[in-house]
């Protein structure tokens, strides 16, 4: 298989354009918690309630004709490198790798689907967009969830909601979250201001890459608290709007970066970035992680004449580990990832789609 | 420089850390840093997930806590008639061990649910087979709330008429 074909095989389906407000907006995720009735939940249960509850979406699959394009993987059946690789394509969590027995995830052609089979809940239904299209998400993470109930007995109460196993996601087992992308208010120095406000709505706001409000690429996830005692619609809504302000204070950022006698200042420090990225022969993940930022804001303000936005994104996903060593071929020690990762880097910033 | 750890390999992973004021570096490689837990997020662990507070929010609920709680402890041996989870189980990890410990424990959980979520009734989607009994059953308040209202004006040409309304809601509902 050629190079570009393995890359177009290990990028996340979802990660595909149009993405609109796909300058500030990484993606758009909408989680869905289901249970099965009269099953034990995962941690509590034995293995044949396990394997009962990917036996029983299995038959769901291929009962309903709308899933003929889904495919059920096994985790027991993948080596731990392809678990990884779906973990960094945001397909499955870090959390149903802890044990892969008993585990499953079931996945659509274009990767906008996935549904992890006895992660936390018996079915987490996963819908994920590029950029502001977390209606969307949230459409088509519904209509897999009105698929399946059909054929699936889902643990319901009507005082309660959908019951999941942690009190903290009953009710609609929604949680929806955006991922953005916040140079220019980090230069300024008004991020923390600017995410401080979300807490007191009901939205939690943490860093994409580690922890806190200090975050590597100034990517951060904004998401719901709350999960019961609102509607999916309300609360899909009021993330969507939350957002659209925050677009509005990072474009006024940048706007305001442009404007002054900083904006020779900014294109020195992008252009800076992208030079950095095309010619260094050793990068380690979290350098090249933050020099893609810049490029990506450079990218997003034509400051950067030969940088296309959408090929620095995907570049977010290459080079991870994972899926790094699987477009080499093999495992890498650290010192070998630093080379091939700047390898990987010059080769595919030089590409332009546009 | 040499894992100060295995001694084989390459440190990769350089760690500082400052306790009480007193400072400690350690150089590993990436594979003892993983087996010793030392890697991102190393530096400081919060106790402070969801199952840490649980406690906490049960607590509260019962004014003073442990005395509430000694009283309580016949109930604490509750457990869920489907999955055996017992309530000092819930507490102790802060997950249900299956759907029906939601009605297994149902007295303790619109406090908890209030403090969480600040409400303790789902307004979104229910299944559409439920969903549909929901709407029937709501609607069928409404239709013998109307009805009594109409007996008491004594219109009796739309109190007949309601009665059939109702008559065939239950039948659907059955």
């Amino acid at each position: 298989m050629s190079l570009d074909a393995q890359i177009k095989r290990l990028l996340p389906g979802w990660l595909k354009e149009p993405a609109p407000d796909g300058d500030i907006v990484f993606s758009s995720r909408v989680r869905l918690a289901r249970n099965l009735n009269h099953l034990s939940f995962p941690y509590h249960a034995g293995e044949i309630q396990l394997e009962e509850v990917i036996d029983q979406v299995g038959a769901a699959l291929k009962s309903a004709g709308h899933f003929k394009n889904y495919t059920l993987h096994r985790l027991d059946e993948m080596t731990q490198h392809d678990r990884m690789v779906l973990v960094e394509k945001y397909l499955v969590s870090l959390d149903l790798l802890k044990n892969p027995a008993h585990r499953g995830v079931v996945l659509n052609q274009d990767e906008t689907v996935s549904i992890m089979l006895n992660e936390e809940d018996h079915l987490r239904i996963q819908g994920i967009y590029p950029g502001l299209q977390l209606n969307k998400a949230w459409e088509s993470a519904e209509q897999i969830d009105r698929l399946l109930e059909a054929k699936l007995d889902f643990a319901f109460d009507e005082e309660r909601g959908y019951l999941t196993t942690c009190p903290t996601n009953v009710g609609t087992g929604l949680r929806a979250s955006v991922l953005v992308h916040l140079p220019a208010l980090k230069m300024v120095g008004q991020v923390k201001k600017v995410l401080a406000v979300l807490p007191s709505i009901g939205l939690n706001v943490r860093g994409a890459y580690g922890e806190g409000t200090d975050s590597a690429g100034d990517l951060y996830q904004i998401s719901n608290q709350v999960t019961l005692g609102l509607s999916e619609e309300e609360i899909v809504g009021k993330i969507v709007s939350v957002t659209k302000q925050v677009i509005d204070q990072e474009r006024a950022a940048r706007e305001a970066l442009l404007a002054n006698d900083s904006r020779l200042q900014l294109e020195d420090r992008v252009n800076r970035a992208y030079g950095l990225l095309t010619h260094s022969r050793l990068i380690s993940s979290e350098e090249t992680i933050k020099l893609l930022s810049d490029v990506l804001m450079g990218a997003a303000l034509n400051l950067i004449p030969k940088a296309d936005g959408q090929v620095v994104k995907e570049l977010f996903f290459l080079i991870r580990p994972a899926i790094l060593q699987k477009l080499i071929g093999r495992e890498l020690t650290p010192g070998e990832r630093d080379h091939y990762r700047a390898a990987m880097v010059r080769e595919h910033l030089g590409m332009n789609r546009k | 420089m040499w894992c100060e750890r295995c001694k084989k390999r390459q440190a990769t992973v350089h760690v500082t850390k400052i306790v009480n004021n007193h400072k400690t570096e350690s150089h590993l490689c990436e594979i003892c840093a993983g087996e010793t837990g030392q890697e991102l997020g190393f530096l400081f662990e919060p106790n402070f997930s969801f199952q840490h507070l649980l406690a906490g929010l049960l607590e509260n609920e019962f004014g003073v806590k442990s005395e509430a709680f000694t009283e309580r402890s016949a109930q604490e041996l509750e457990k869920c008639p489907t999955c055996g989870l017992t309530f000092t189980d819930f507490r102790k990890i802060g997950l249900m061990g299956c759907a029906d410990c939601y009605q297994a424990f149902a007295e303790y959980l619109n406090p908890l649910l209030r403090r969480i979520h600040g409400s303790i009734s789902h307004t979104g989607k229910a299944p559409h087979n439920i969903g549909g009994r929901i709407r029937a059953r709501k609607e069928l308040e409404t239709l013998r709330r109307r009805l009594k209202d109409a007996i008491k004006r004594e219109a009796y040409e739309e109190a007949a008429q309601l009665r059939d309304q109702i008559k065939a809601k239950e039948a659907e509902l059955n």
